[in-house]
């Protein structure tokens, strides 16, 4: 293990350490520590200029109670989730197949299909912006969840494919053949032997496609408009106009925005991890 | 199995294809869905950007003029020279990421009690989307309460307003989009260190290596996948900067912390009017700079898959 371990070196380099870390952790976190500091002060912390002293009165169940019931942040929660789960079922089916293909069969093209889906998950936003929004108009679904979930899908197809497709490869190929020589058709291949062994990757893809969508704000500016179809990144900016200058209230909407991919983050943690670090280790 | 011998004369073109057709039909929904919102529209972008729209009326055809404007801007010193500028600060200062987050994965890379939950704590950030990110930083910078502000007093500094200063604002901008991106590269750097070889750092210890030396000609050498991840992921964050941009300054102060991605959506979509061929034209700039580096990923990818 390197760097050499801690508990091999002396007393008084383990006390250090061990103090180190919270105070460490302290400062990374410390803006938004800030924040939550912020969310359970009462409004007149803020004018009597207050801002880092003791809440002068806990105010967490007003604020929170505010964005919750008074404010429109339910309903683009709401709208992160109707954009966010079907997203990730579609990302995650397409590129289950795509990822089948590429990683199972042999033929000429296998390579380039494939370099066609990392390449094009590379390219900058603002290439595809005016022919994606344009394509979204014509077709009707400007300001709708499903235009911007159809994009989403086909976007993120890119980066599973990749995922997908390497995970395949490291399965032992002998099952696939053992299952053919018992005459399985290709199809049964993939939903009777290959699916059931991809659990580990179907998981680790949901959780990070779900992090990326629900985080996700240029797709929703180009392609939304309204609180009819926004999503909470979005949102949050008309959130922010509406309590302007009522920063307890704004620090309670970020964190109620932020909340639900740290959820994510904290309950799926392994496969989150797994994801995300794909390729780093050989 | 003595049925099956008799079986081809009655198997349909189907079956008897089935192992070359398969893979398209596998393929299919997702080249579909591939090629009509990301290839496509590439294609479409790069023609679009020799016609003058506005989105709504007739196209008309410029020719070269996006570009020619594009190049007068850049030797006026204006906007578009601005915002490639700040492209290349964001290349350069992004990719402190990396080393940031190898430094941290060092600090972390222990088996004290509760190591887990500080791993978990450090990664936090990046979990957290841009969005929140900059409003988060937005009040931190802020120049009569933020955080950084009041601990500059402490030490008899300041106020400083960040953001509100001209030749300040990109980096404070990149500070904030460090701060994720240092989480990522902490956990790659992480994952990395789970997985080096122990025997070769005993080696290595018998030969007298240690610290630096051990670290140089040992370690990273093992961690190198995760260095290319790191670098690759960093690479493409740092050219598609749009979010921290648009949430903390919208582009200000006078346009001084502008990149392409965000100028792009200025042009086109946002108050500078709907000038939809002169935005493609900035975004296909981008596209080239990104795609000289995804040449280089592929071809790394490429000799990977071969060397296999």
């Amino acid at each position: 293990m390197f760097p050499k371990p801690i508990e091999k070196q002396s007393q008084a380099a383990q006390v250090a350490y061990k103090s180190l870390l919270p105070v460490a952790l302290a400062f990374w976190l410390a803006p938004l520590l800030a924040v939550a500091l912020f969310s359970v002060k009462p409004d007149a912390d803020f004018t009597s200029g207050n801002y880092w002293g003791l809440p002068s009165s806990f105010e967490g169940a007003a604020n929170y109670g505010q964005v919750f019931f008074n404010s429109d942040m339910p309903r683009y929660l709401l709208n992160s989730f109707m954009i966010t789960v079907p997203t990730v079922i579609g990302a995650v089916a397409l590129s289950a197949m795509t990822g089948f293909a590429l990683g199972i069969y042999k033929f000429r093209a296998n390579l380039w299909i494939f370099f066609m889906f990392v390449a094009g998950n590379f390219v900058p936003f603002q290439i595809l912006m005016v022919p994606v929004r344009d394509l979204t108009l014509e077709m009707g679904l400007y300001n709708t969840k499903t235009g911007l979930v159809l994009f989403h899908v086909a976007f993120q197809t890119g980066f599973c494919t990749l995922f997908m497709r390497n995970f395949i490869r490291a399965l032992p190929f002998e099952l696939i053949e053992a299952a053919r020589v018992e005459g399985v058709s290709e199809w049964r291949i993939f939903w009777y032997v290959v699916l059931p062994l991809m659990k580990p990757a179907l998981a680790a893809l949901s959780v990070l496609i779900f992090t990326f969508i629900w985080n996700d704000y240029f797709w929703a500016v180009v392609l939304t408009q309204g609180i009819e179809s926004q999503p909470v990144t979005a949102g949050i900016t008309s959130f922010n106009a509406q309590f302007r200058a009522a920063y307890h209230l704004m620090s309670a909407g970020s964190i109620v925005a932020a909340l639900p991919p740290v959820a994510m983050f904290f309950l799926m943690q392994k496969h989150f991890i797994a994801g995300l670090t794909l390729g780093a280790v050989k | 199995m003595t049925v099956s011998s008799d079986i081809p004369e009655t198997e349909s073109w189907f079956h008897r294809n089935q192992q070359r057709i398969a893979p398209w039909l596998f393929l299919a929904p997702g080249i579909l869905f591939f090629a009509v919102y990301v290839i496509a529209p590439v294609f479409q972008s790069f023609n679009l950007s020799l016609y003058e729209w506005d989105g709504l009326g007739e196209k008309t055809y410029v020719g070269m003029r996006n570009y020619e404007d594009l190049y007068w801007e850049y030797v006026d010193r204006d906007a578009f020279f601005t915002s490639l500028k700040n492209n290349v600060l964001w290349l350069f200062l992004y990719l402190l990421a990396i080393p940031a987050g190898l430094f941290i994965a060092l600090f972390l890379n222990q088996t004290v009690r509760g190591i887990r939950i500080y791993k978990s704590l450090f990664f936090f950030p990046f979990v957290i989307s841009q969005v929140v990110v900059g409003l988060v930083f937005t009040w931190f910078y802020d120049p009569t309460f933020g955080l950084l502000n009041t601990m500059l007093g402490w030490v008899g500094m300041g106020p400083i307003n960040v953001l509100g200063n001209e030749n300040l604002v990109t980096y404070g901008i990149v500070a904030a989009g460090l701060w994720p991106q240092t989480a990522y590269c902490m956990i790659l750097y992480l994952t990395g260190l789970n997985a080096v070889d122990p025997e070769q750092i005993e080696a290595g210890r018998l030969d007298g290596a240690k610290g630096w030396s051990m670290l140089w000609n040992i370690i990273l050498p093992q961690l190198r996948p995760a260095t290319f991840i790191a670098f690759v992921v960093t690479i493409i964050g740092a050219l598609r900067s749009f979010d921290l941009i648009s949430i903390m300054t919208q582009g200000g102060p006078f346009g001084s912390s502008r990149v392409l991605a965000y100028y792009m959506f200025e042009v086109a979509l946002s108050e500078y009017g709907f000038r939809m061929g002169y935005g493609a034209a900035i975004a296909v700039v981008l596209f080239l700079i990104m795609l000289c580096f995804i040449t280089y990923f592929l071809w790394s990818m490429y000799r990977e898959e071969k060397g296999h």
